[in-house]
Order: structure tokens, then sequence, then C-alpha cells
């Protein structure tokens, strides 16, 4: 199995980072606060509190894993928003404190996370404390001026406070995600964070909106609710469980298949995930958004596919010892196979055009840059193989470099030396 | 709905006459003619989204969810107008006769439920605190009549234009779409809970929650299509090293899902075979081309050699996660039931039941395919041989499905192979 990030050899990965610590840390004070001063100024509401916080609880129970690592919990984030912005439940004001909103959310997430715990799933500690920061945020605003009652009683001067409120907190819980996997994963912190806000998107809207559904509907309906806006986000969490999984699925299926070209011979045991693993860190370093990447990743795991239209292997299946010529063939054959797929045609491109110079003698359109970036990955991984030794490294990225002027890419180049030779 | 016969013509006529007089008749005091505009608005965006669920041009949408709430808003004539947003439904696809005849179609089962509404006790109208939950039963009979009326006009059209002979396609539709119709319209009676507090600022926020929900569920869908294509791909690749073998991982994931849905196997695990019969001989790719392209009888060694490729398969796809039983089926394709098979010697029931679904396809396709020893046998021939060996080299229960399941839906055996076509080399080298 790749790993998430590429480990240079030589240094550890990238240890505990203090900004995950000092998040969850925020987070526990934030719980031991505000139920320290519930517990003094007593609880507003029981049953508005326990109905909200068996959602959250619930929500929590149901959380999913999305594409790229990451974790949401809809149903327990639109149920906390949803407690916190509360104003009415049937005709009675409803006016639980800020910290009140956060004790709840704070207990009733950890309630979720117990039967996850039990069977030996760990709790993602980062992820739930961005959740209860964002929550905590809307609380610690709305909640004063509501209670104060400064917020106005007809649906066109509550609704755009709510609304901004609840865009204002998304955007907070990307921004602290972003922060997160800029720290852990090396990537740049605006591209962690168009692409947090990207993937989180339709979610955060869904979610948002029923947070809003709740809050008015429990003027009308009571506490029942709760449990009725809640259904929508169900459908929307299973089809995205089932997303992410046969997403999963196809990444172990391209890495397995893009085995045949070992098991056949025609390419040393691990080259293609070897590459795709530098290739993806190469592509991290030069900051490419994910969608590129997960592109990225499949290109080079099938950059060999091709090779299976040779009668007889190539010699220890280093392609870079093969004349220019039979590396295109073999390259358009591949890109060949990856088309008739008809899902993964930007996928084809990058594989057609991976044995391209970075400067063509014609002066035609360049490679794109994941191309570029799998030329000069194969490359190194064809000279070095599984071999660890640093001067083996050193003697490759050099011979590499003498091909800058026309053959690779020199900031692929860069990224690359940067990589495998972390030291110098 | 392409083209009609007299009869459906007369069918459809009549449901626009009908839908014309309901709205013709009025009456239209008391409307609140804003309320009605905003609901369509809804409609209208509900129709702009319509899945498509068949080739013919059958689509979804959730229009029950608007004219429903327009039932306990505005009453059966004000839930009748609003139905009139079908008409402007922005997609692709519908004629106009379609178009004017789903319209008809909402604008009565949205007129008829109005009725039931009232009938039932419901008052129209926007509901407050104290409407509930004393408006469900009304409501819940309305729903009932408008997905009953709605799905009967349809099953009417598909009845009439049905092709002739055909009769084994089935016109009808689920029961499965019968449910999720009635969920969405559910949403219907929320929307009308809410207008009290929230005006016509409802509809947007409820749609949102609706529509993300489709949308994941449309990606799900995409996901998986792209995740089969590229499957299907990546094994056409492996076959081209076997000249012979082109198509064979196609046809033998077909014959084990025919098999598969003949004797009831759950739908989780017919796509697992599915895989599995794809992926059944990725193995070869470890022996030799020319092992397998011989025209000669195989030396022991050889054989030897051939024999490896199931766990050679096996080594290549045990990182996938989902395919748990299938890895068993790719192991074990080639065990016979008396236990002369290999890699293992199985024998009954000890070869797991992908294996022996998948034994037989593979076995089948192979006779009625060329290969480098010999051409293909017809169909009947190869069927009479399965029988032969069944109960020695296959489990006779699924010869019997087999046989039954291509006898009713037919089989289609590849082309005969044409001249060779030499696989590329490397002369530069």
């Amino acid at each position: 199995m790749a790993g998430r990030w590429y480990e240079p050899r030589g240094l550890p990965r990238h240890a505990l980072d203090s900004g995950h610590w000092l998040l969850v840390a925020f987070a526990g004070l934030l719980l031991i606060w505000s139920v320290a001063q519930t517990a003094v100024s007593g609880v507003n509401d029981i049953h508005a509190a326990l109905a909200f916080g068996a959602l959250i609880a619930f929500g929590e129970l149901l959380r999913l894993n999305l594409p790229g690592d990451r974790e949401a919990a809809p149903i327990a984030t639109a149920g906390a928003m949803a407690y916190a912005l509360l104003l009415r439940i049937g005709n009675d004001p409803v006016r639980p404190g800020p910290a009140q909103v956060i004790a709840v959310t704070a207990v009733a997430m950890i309630v979720g996370a117990l039967p996850h715990l039990a069977v030996g799933r760990p709790a993602r500690l980062a992820a739930m404390s961005a959740r209860l920061v964002a929550v905590a945020c809307v609380a610690a605003t709305f909640r004063p001026l509501a209670n104060a009652g400064l917020i106005g009683g007809r649906w066109w001067s509550e609704l755009p406070v709510m609304l901004g409120l609840i865009i204002v907190a998304w955007f907070l819980e990307s921004v602290v995600s972003a922060l997160i996997r800029t720290d852990a994963l090396r990537t740049r912190f605006g591209v962690a964070l168009s692409d947090e806000m990207r993937v989180q998107f339709a979610i955060a809207a869904a979610t948002g909106a029923s947070a809003l559904l709740i809050t008015f509907a429990a003027e009308v309906m009571g506490l029942a609710a709760v449990a009725v806006f809640a259904a929508p986000l169900l459908v929307t969490q299973v089809a995205l469980r089932r997303y992410a999984g046969i997403r999963a699925t196809y990444l172990q299926t391209v890495r397995a298949l893009a085995r045949v070209t070992e098991i056949g011979g025609y390419v040393e045991t691990g080259h293609s995930a070897r590459v795709s693993r530098l290739a993806v860190a190469i592509g991290r370093e030069l900051g490419m958004p994910e969608a590129a990447l997960l592109e990225l990743e499949y290109a080079a795991l099938m950059h060999d596919i091709g090779q299976l239209s040779l009668r007889d292997p190539v010699p220890g299946g280093a392609t870079v010892l093969v004349a220019p010529e039979e590396q295109r063939r073999i390259a358009e054959y591949g890109a060949e196979v990856i088309q008739q797929a008809r899902v993964l045609d930007s996928v084809a491109d990058i594989v057609r055009r991976q044995s391209d110079p970075c400067r063509p003698a014609d002066r035609s359109q360049p490679p794109p840059l994941s191309s570029r970036i799998i030329r000069a990955a194969n490359a190194y991984d064809d000279l070095v193989g599984s071999s660890t030794d640093a001067s083996r490294a050193a003697e490759a990225v050099a011979r590499l470099r003498l091909g800058t002027a026309s053959e690779y890419d020199p900031g692929v180049v860069d990224a690359l030396s940067n990589l495998v030779m972390p030291a110098a | 709905m392409d083209k009609l016969s007299r009869i459906a013509w007369l069918y459809v006529g009549a449901v626009l006459a009908a839908a014309v007089v309901v709205l013709a008749k009025g009456p239209f005091t008391g409307l609140n003619w804003s309320q009605i505009g905003v609901l369509g608005l809804l409609l209208v965006a509900c129709e702009s989204s319509a899945t498509l669920l068949n080739a013919r041009g059958l689509a979804w949408s959730a229009n029950t969810m608007a004219s429903l709430a327009a039932v306990v808003l505005c009453g059966p004539v004000g839930a009748a107008l609003v139905s009139c947003g079908t008409l402007l439904g922005v997609r692709r696809g519908p004629s106009a006769v379609q178009r004017l005849f789903n319209t008809a179609m909402y604008v009565l089962s949205a007129y008829l439920a109005g009725w039931t509404f009232l009938a039932f006790g419901g008052h129209a109208g926007t509901p407050g605190p104290s409407s509930f939950p004393g408006l469900i039963g009304p409501f819940a009979a309305a729903a009932v009549v408008h997905v009953a009326v709605n799905f009967m006009l349809l099953d009417g059209v598909f009845w009439l234009t049905r092709e002739p002979g055909g009769a084994a396609a089935r016109v009808g539709l689920d029961f499965k779409l019968w449910l999720t119709d009635l969920g969405y319209g559910a949403f219907g009676v929320l929307i009308a809970a809410l207008w009290s507090v929230l005006g016509p600022f409802t509809p947007v926020l409820v749609l949102i929650p609706v529509f993300v929900a489709r949308w994941a569920v449309a990606q799900f869908a995409a996901q998986q299509r792209a995740y089969e294509a590229t499957v299907s791909a990546l094994c056409q690749a492996v076959e081209t090293k076997d000249f012979y073998t082109r198509g064979h991982s196609e046809r033998v994931s077909r014959g084990a899902v025919l098999i598969a849905s003949e004797i009831g196997m759950r739908p989780e695990r017919v796509g697992a075979i599915r895989y599995a019969g794809m992926l059944h001989d990725v193995g070869k790719l470890g022996v030799p081309t020319s092992v397998l392209q011989k025209r000669s009888s195989l030396t022991d060694d050889e054989y030897a050699a051939v024999q490896l490729h199931p766990m050679r398969g096996l080594d290549m796809v045990r990182e996938i996660g989902f395919l748990d039983e299938a890895l068993a089926g790719i192991m074990h394709h080639h065990e016979r039931i008396d236990g002369r098979g290999y890699p293992m010697g199985l024998a009954g029931d000890e070869i797991r039941e992908f294996a022996r679904v998948l034994a037989v396809a593979d076995a089948f396709d192979a006779m009625t395919s060329d290969r480098s020893y010999r051409g293909a046998r017809p169909v009947p021939e190869a069927v009479a041989e399965l029988r032969k060996w069944a109960g020695k080299q296959f489990d006779p229960a699924f010869v019997d499905a087999f046989v039954a399941a291509i006898e009713r839906d037919g089989w289609t055996a590849p082309e005969p192979a044409p001249a060779e076509e030499p696989l590329r080399t490397i002369e530069s080298l």
C-alpha cells in the first residue's frame, strides 16, 4: 500500500505537529470551561438539551470518511448549529447560554464517539475539535444577542444573521482543517484551503440548510422537527459513504492491476507503486490541487501498461534505456488502453505524453505538468530502483539534472531532488 | 412515446381534456396567487432536475413534493394550477406531447389529491402549531392518492405503447419508485408547515438538502460506472497478451452473472461475481505468451506453468478490499466437483460457490470460442458437453441454471477470430 506521503530517506516524517495539538488543547479547554459554567448556572430547558444532544450523538456515531482522508459528521453539525441558533420551540422562547450549547455539543460528540472507540476505531481528535470550534464560534456570537432579545421576531430579520454565521463557521472550520493538512502533508496552505472548501461545499450547504430548517421548524412542529429534518442528510450520507467506498476500491483496483506489468515480468517489482508515490509527492511539492493529484496518481500507476503490447519484456523494464521512438509507442498504446475506459481521458492524455521531452524540439505545446512529473519520477526509479543507497540517489539526480536542458522539467527535478536528498 | 397508436392518442387526448376541464372550472376565488407563483417555481426547479431512469427517456423528478405542498397550502384548484409548472421545466428530452401529457398528469393527480385532503377533514391554508398532528392523516391520504393517480396514468401510457411481442419486458414501474415518490411527497407537508415561519423562503431552504442528497446519489452512480469501465478496460489490456482470449473475461463475467441471477443471489454478490468473472484470468499474465499461444499440446513443464495462473491471479488482486468472495472464485475456478481439478484438488462443497459458478461460465466460453489448437464449437454442442460433465467437472445445479438462462435470454458467442495479427515487438534494442 502506498503511503499518504512520500517518506524521504533519513528524514523522519513530520513529527507530531504542533498546530494539531494546539487545536485539540483549545477544544479541551472549551469542553472543561463550558461544562463547569453550565454546572454552575444550571441547565436551561432540559428537554431541548436532551433532544439536540441525542441528535448530535447520533450524527457523530454516523460520522463519515470523505475522499482525501477527511472526516465529516453532517447530522451532528446540523444538530449543533440548529441548537446554537434555536429561538423558540412552539410559542415559547428558548434561551440556552453559549456555554450550555458548547457543553451539550461536546458531551454528545464524545458519547457518539464512544461506540467507535469500543470497536477499536480511534477518534480523530483534530477533526472533532475543528467541528466543536466552529459550533462554539456560532454559539458565542449568536446566543448572547438572541438571549438579550436583539434578534428580531420575523424570518427576514433572523435568517440573514443566521446564514451569515453559518457561512463564517464553515469558513473557519475549513481554515482550521486546511492548516492541519498543510502541517501534516507538506501542501501549500492556499491549495489546501481551496481543496478543503471544494470537497466540503455541497455537504456544508446541505448541513447549513438543514440546521436552519430544524431551527425554524421547531417553532411549528416542536422537537419532532429535530428528527424529521435530519432525513435528507441521512440519504446524503448513505450515498456519500458508498461513494467513498467505491472510490477507495477504485484506487486499490488500479494499484492491483497496475502490477500486471510486474507479474508479467515487464517491469521490476514495486516499480509502479514507487513511481506513483514519488510522482504524487512531487506534485504536492509543486502545489497541485487534490483532483489533479488523484489523476496524477492513476496515470503514474498505469504509466507502463503500454508495455503489455510487447511480446518480449524490456530488460528490467527500464524504459529509460529504450529508444525514444519505442518509448513513445509504449506510451501511446498505454493511453489507448486507458482511453477505452472512457472516463479517464485526462489520465490517458497524461500517459500519452509521458515520454515527450519537456521542451519539444519543434517548439510544439509542451506536455502537461503531470506528464513531466511522471517522466522524471520514472527515469529516477529506473536508475535507482528499490535501492536505498544515498550515493546512487545523488548520481541519479545528477543524471536527471544533465537532461534539464530539454528532456526534464527543471522545476520537477528540483522538487524531486528536495524529496530524495533532503539533507543536501 | 415516439409513434403513438390511435388508441394511445385517444388516451393522451382524454387525459389532456380532463386536465383542461379541471383548470377551466375553477373556482378561482380566494386563491393566494403569489403563493401559487412561488410553489410553481419550486415545481419548475424539481422538474428541471429530473433524473433519467431508462433509455426510453423515462425520467423521475421530485414534483410530488411541490404539488403536495400546494395541496395543503392552496387547496385542489391551487394545486392544479401549481402543477402547470411541469410544462415549463427546463430539460432536454421530452417532446411537446410528452410535456403536455406529463403536465396534465400532474394537474389531475394534484387536483384529486386536493379533494382527498379536504374529504379526510383537512383545511386548505397555511397551517399553524395547532394544525399538528391533526393534519397528518388527511395529508397521508392525499399523498397516496397523488402517487397512485400519477402512476396509474403513466402505466396506462406504457401499456398502450408497449412493443408488440415484447411480453417479457416489464412495462410497469416498480414499487421502489412508489416509495421514493411518497418519501419526497412527505416533504410537501414540511414545506407547508414551515410556511408560517419562513414564508416564500421555505422552498429554497428545503430544496438545498434534497438536491444535495440527489447530487450525492448521482456521484455514487457515476463513480460506480467509472469503476466498472476502468476494470473492464484493464482486463482487455491483459487479454491482448493472449490473442485467442479476447473478450473472454467479459463473456465469463456475463455468464457468471446469468447463473448468479438465475439462482437468486443477492445483488451485492452478483456485483462481486461480475468482477470475479472479469478478473478470473489475470494470473495468465505470468504465463509466457509462447505457452498461451501454442498450437500443439503442452509439455509437463508448460502445463505446470499454466496451472499456476489462478494462484498468480489471487496474488495480484488480493489487495482489492471488496473482493472477499471473489478472491476464492478466482483462486479456485479450475477446481472440479470430483476433486481432480487444480490448484488445490478440492471437491464438492469444499469449493466455494463463486468458484463453481465461474467454472461453468469459463468452460462454456472456452468451448464456444476459437482457441489456438481448435475452432469454436456451436452452442448446442457445448451445452451437451456441460451436461455430460455435470457432477464430474461442474456443479449440476449451476449447469442447469446456466442452461435455463441461455435458453431464455440467448447467448452471443464471439465472432470467429480473423487472421492472426502479431503482437508488437521491439526491434530497436
